[in-house]
This record gives C-alpha cells, sequence and structure tokens, in this order.
C-alpha cells in the first residue's frame, strides 16, 4: 500500500503497444459458432466498432466501478464514461485499486478517469463527480451500453426507470443495453437488461436479499444479540430522545450515541459484541465488500459489454448469479418479466379525444372499452390527482374533476395514470386533443 | 453491436412509453383508491394532494377497546413497497402490542413486510390488534403481564385508561368518541 506506483506512462498517451490485441483479434477476426451473422461484421468492421464509435457509460467508480474500467479500457473500449457521486475513502484502498492513500478526499471518478488514462493507451475516460439523477435524457441517449456497478437499490431504479423510459419506438438507438453489476459479501449478480423486452431491474427487486429486521418486542423486550441491543438504540430509542431529530448514519456523533445507548443495553443484559464498527454496520446495513467477488462480477459485466458490443458471440439471457457463502456455485437463468412491473410493465393506450371532453366522459370511456376491462378507475397525471374512487376524503375531493374538461388537467401529449382492482398494476394514457 | 431493434419488432408487445410518474406514487394511488375498509376505519389526508403521509382512525364496535377512537400516522417513502410503511399510534394507548411512544408491534410492519401486502392489509392487521390484543408480543410489558395474569382487571384497566386515566402511574390518553 505505501509503495508509490510511478504511472508508467508519466501521462503521455503511447500508441498500442505492439500485439496489444492479438487475444482480442482472435474472436473478431473470424466469426465462431456462436457469432449472429446478421450483425457481426468480422475484421475491420466490428474492430472499427469497438475502438472508434462505441461509446459506454460506467454507473459507480468503487469496488465494481474499478474493476470494470479497467476490464473495459483493457479490452478495447476507447471512449469510456464514468460517473460516481462518492470521494475516496480510506477504507476503499484495500480493493478500489485505482486509488492511493495521495487520493483520499477526492473524487473517485475523477481520479479513477486520470489513473485508466494513463494506464492504458488511447483509451479516453469521460468522470463526471456527481449523481445520476444530475444528467437529463439526452445526457443517456449518448451512449451504446450502461454498465452499473452500484451498491443503492434506489440508484439502480432510477438508471434502470429512465432506461426504460428513454426507450421510442420510433428510434431504435433510444434502446440502451443495461448491463447491472451487484455484490454482498461472498454473493454477487450479473444481468443484462434490454428495457422493453427483456426483465427490468423493478421486475425482479422481490429477490433482493431483504436487510435483516428483528421483531420490535424482541429488541423491546427479550434481546439476546449484540444487534438488539443496537436497533434497540436506533429504532426505540433515538426517536424518543432526540424527537424528531433525523437519525444521519453518516455522523460519527449520531453513531457514538448510538453505540453508548446499546453498550449499556447489553451490559444490563449481559450480552456481549456490541462495538463501535458493529453499530455502524448495523444502522448503515453494510456487508463487508469482498474484493474477489467484486473481480468475478465485474468480469461477468465486462465480458457482456464486449459481446453485446462486438456481437462476436451470444449473450447472457440474462441472469447470473453467484454464491460464494459455501464454494463456490453459480447459477444462470432467465429472469422473466412481470406484466405487472410498474416500470416495464402495464399497458399504455394512446387516446385522442375532443378538447371538450369532460373527465366523466373519459372514464366512461375506459369502462366502455370492451379490450380493457376496467372497473371503477382512478387517475392521476404526474402531478395531480384527477379522479379517485376511494378513500372516501379524496373521492370528494377530486369529484368537481368530473365536470371539468380533460383538457384543462392534461396537456396535449401528456400522460394519465389509471389504477383500478381490475388491472394487474396500472395502465398509462396518453392524451392527444382532436 | 448487436441488432437488438430487429429482436424488438418480433416482440409481440410494442415498445411502452410509461409516463414519469414513480413507482412508489403508482403503487400508492393503487392501494389507497382500492381500500375496501369497514366502518370502523377512516383515513385523513391533511394535505389532499400529498398521498404519502395520512392518518387513520380506528373505531373498533366490538371487543374490549369499543368506544374508542385510535389515531395512528402513516408515512410512506419512495421506495414503498419494498419496505413497509411507518405506522405510529398517535395517542399515548394503554396496549400490550403499543408502547408509550406509539411505537407498534405487528409483524407485517417490520420482519414480515412483503411487497405484495399492502395499505389495506396494515390497516387490517392494526383493526385486529384492538380485537385480539396479544400477550406474547409485548411492546407495554405491564399491559401484557395484566392481560396474561387477569383479563378481567387488564380490561378494567383499559376501560380507565380510554377515559384519560392512570394505569400504574402512567396517564394515557382520553380517546373516548
Ligand atoms: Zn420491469
Amino acid at each position: 500500500m505505501a509503495t508509490t506506483d510511478a504511472p508508467i506512462t508519466n501521462g503521455i498517451n503511447y500508441p498500442d503497444w505492439e500485439d496489444r490485441y492479438y487475444h482480442v483479434d482472435q474472436v473478431l477476426d473470424n466469426p465462431g459458432p456462436r457469432t449472429d451473422p446478421d450483425s457481426f461484421m468480422a475484421g475491420d468492421g466490428v474492430k472499427n466498432f469497438l475502438r472508434n464509435q462505441c461509446k459506454i457509460l460506467v454507473i459507480g467508480a468503487g469496488g465494481l466501478g474499478c474493476e470494470i474500467l479497467a476490464n473495459l479500457a483493457l479490452s478495447g473500449f476507447k471512449d469510456i464514461h464514468v460517473i460516481d457521486m462518492d470521494t475516496i475513502d480510506i477504507s476503499n484502498l484495500n480493493r478500489q485499486f485505482l486509488f492511493r492513500s495521495k487520493d483520499v478526499g477526492q473524487p473517485k471518478a475523477t481520479v479513477a478517469a486520470e489513473y485508466i488514462m494513463k494506464r492504458v493507451p488511447g483509451v479516453k475516460v469521460t468522470p463526471y463527480y456527481g449523481k445520476i439523477q444530475d444528467k437529463d435524457d439526452d445526457y443517456y441517449m449518448q451512449f451504446n451500453l450502461v454498465i452499473c456497478g452500484l451498491d443503492s437499490v434506489e440508484a439502480r431504479r432510477w438508471i434502470n426507470a429512465t432506461l426504460v423510459n428513454l426507450v421510442d419506438p420510433e428510434n431504435p438507438e433510444s434502446l440502451k443495453p443495461l448491463i447491472d453489476g451487484g455484490t454482498e459479501g461472498f454473493k454477487g449478480q450479473a444481468r443484462v437488461i434490454l428495457p422493453t423486452i427483456t426483465s427490468c431491474y423493478e421486475c425482479s427487486l422481490d429477490m433482493l436479499n431483504k436487510p435483516t429486521t428483528f421483531p420490535i418486542c424482541t429488541i423491546a423486550n427479550t434481546p439476546r444479540l449484540p444487534e438488539h441491543c443496537i436497533e434497540w438504540a436506533s429504532v426505540l430509542e433515538w426517536p424518543k430522545v432526540k424527537g424528531d431529530m433525523k437519525l444521519d448514519t453518516d455522523d460519527p456523533e449520531h453513531i457514538q450515541w448510538l453505540y453508548s445507548v446499546a453498550l449499556e443495553r447489553a451490559q444490563e443484559f449481559k450480552i456481549e459484541g456490541v462495538t463501535w464498527s458493529l453499530t455502524q454496520g448495523v444502522v448503515k446495513n453494510i456487508i463487508p465488500a469482498i474484493a474477489s467477488t467484486n473481480a468475478i462480477i465485474a468480469a461477468s459485466c465486462c465480458n457482456e459489454a464486449f459481446k453485446i458490443a462486438t456481437s462476436s458471440a451470444a449473450y447472457l439471457n440474462n441472469y447470473f448469479m453467484l454464491i460464494g457463502t459455501e464454494s463456490v456455485y453459480s447459477h444462470t437463468f432467465e429472469h422473466e418479466k412481470r406484466n405487472d412491473c410498474p416500470v416495464c410493465g402495464g399497458e399504455s393506450l394512446e387516446v385522442s379525444i375532443s378538447e371538450s371532453w369532460t373527465v366523466e366522459r373519459l372514464i366512461e370511456m375506459l369502462v366502455e372499452k370492451q379490450d380493457i376491462q376496467i372497473k371503477k378507475p382512478s387517475l392521476s397525471t404526474p402531478t395531480k390527482q384527477i379522479y379517485f374512487q376511494a378513500p372516501p376524503q379524496l373521492e370528494v375531493a377530486t369529484r368537481p374533476n368530473l365536470e371539468k374538461k380533460v383538457s384543462e388537467l392534461v396537456p396535449d401529449g401528456g400522460d394519465v395514470t389509471v389504477t383500478a382492482t381490475t388491472l394487474p398494476f396500472s395502465l398509462s394514457l396518453r392524451i392527444t386533443y382532436t | 453491436m448487436i441488432k437488438i431493434w430487429s429482436m424488438k419488432k418480433n416482440e409481440e408487445a410494442a415498445a411502452k412509453r410509461k409516463p414519469k410518474t414513480s413507482a412508489a406514487q403508482i403503487r400508492v394511488q393503487k392501494d389507497l383508491t382500492e381500500l375496501d375498509l369497514p366502518s370502523t376505519m377512516v383515513t385523513h389526508f391533511p394535505n389532499p394532494a400529498d398521498l404519502l403521509n395520512f392518518t387513520l382512525t380506528i373505531t373498533p364496535d366490538e371487543g374490549m377497546y369499543k368506544g374508542g377512537a385510535f389515531i395512528f400516522s402513516f408515512v410512506i417513502n419512495m421506495n414503498y413497497p419494498h419496505e413497509p410503511p411507518k405506522v405510529k399510534c398517535t395517542q399515548t394507548i394503554y396496549h400490550p402490542n403499543v408502547d408509550l411512544e406509539g411505537n407498534v408491534c405487528l409483524n407485517i410492519l417490520r420482519e414480515d413486510w412483503k411487497p405484495v401486502l399492502n395499505l389495506n392489509s396494515v390497516m387490517v392487521g392494526l383493526q385486529y390488534l384492538f380485537l385480539e390484543p396479544n400477550a406474547d408480543d409485548p411492546l407495554n410489558k405491564d399491559a401484557a403481564e395484566e392481560l396474561r395474569r387477569n383479563r378481567e382487571q387488564f380490561i378494567y384497566n383499559v376501560k380507565h385508561s380510554m377515559r384519560g386515566g392512570y394505569v400504574k402511574g402512567v396517564q394515557y390518553a382520553n380517546v373516548l368518541t
């Protein structure tokens, strides 16, 4: 860790070293039994696309991201963008190998990009230090592929929904394959999502390992584990003593408070094992990161990115899971798309109505439509309720809208979300006026 | 680059453009507008435009808590339904499964929550606590012990607490309707 590593190029981009692509070219110069005959352009065609045209986005420059960036650069991707909102912490250095002690406090995306560019000639890595939510559709539109190496469910749901929404039936370029990697200790998964075609991230949310929670009465009355004492401090004592003050799990003073309260509780019940780091681990739900799991999952993601970008071999359909908790087990299967998925499932309808139509008239039309079979629909726009069947207070509040014109509430081309007991999830209407 | 689009054309379903309403928001709309509550339960939205914060008032029409009105606050975050709603009793009540801060011991609000459950299941679960208070999952230990030891005395304590009386030195909220 203490050795300084002199960049081999001192910032100067040397041309590719001899035979750099010798092995990669074995699969690019000739079609193989598993190449896609329709899109594989053996030789210069595919090499030109991979090395001069293909633009790939890497989300996350942490444990997975460092591995992904290195793999992509070395396999011949030349135009790589990377987004990460974090700065480097000293605890990252054991596995996030693009970072050194001198980099602590610097943005991960920037440091990772510089390191890769110094180390691999000819590659351009464009960093963005910030949130994925800062970027709009035009930004995501510029890429051919997106790879995610994130540890946040929320960020993954966001990028997944964004890429599903980006798909425009009129524009083939709008469909961006998303390769998602994730690790948790010795377990991990890599998957290929073709937005609107295959199962998406939201479709599989039920498969997530739920963080361990304990019954609140156990925490309150019969603690047996150090975790019970920590949860007692964070779930019951914090709101009781601190009132409305929000618990900030990144604030060391807050962790310290929880730790001392949990420790006292543990002593009372003669429970051993409450430590400062366990306290932090329980409240932040930290699962130790394992470098080798990250390496395997990142390799799998990059392998898929390479196959999709080059068509040189069949890509993963669509879910690979790795379980390294007891020996090494892996399993590949096709995760199925869910019809009731709130992001990629559900029905959508283009509805063209007269500007004079009232909400009531629109509802009658929906109920009468034989092919969708809706009973008692409730309608809203992304920003307001149009008409709700229940609960009573909201029904009364939205009832006056029944007589209003739809055009007063929804702009031309605007979206309306319809829910009803008879629908598996929801129906979206795109309203246009004649 | 693989030609996904030609594959796509083979797909039966055409591309679906979805409105930019969040999945949590749509799911809450679905849950709320499909609520099927008995007359003993009423929701109230302090701000009707905000579906994520509301209260539920339960007025049991049978059992030992009959005659009271019990108000619970519901707070739903953007991870719903992957995280359960946060539910608290807003009054200090004498109940074995509710502590003095309003925390509720109901398995589906914590360890047994699943995304297939909905707001209706939570509300029905809460109402059930008033029909069948459970001495095995105590949050108010005194109340649980009393229920286990002497049911008559427990019922007396419940009635007394509901009028705003003291039980074992704790004053409870007057919840009579
Ligand atoms: Zn989906």
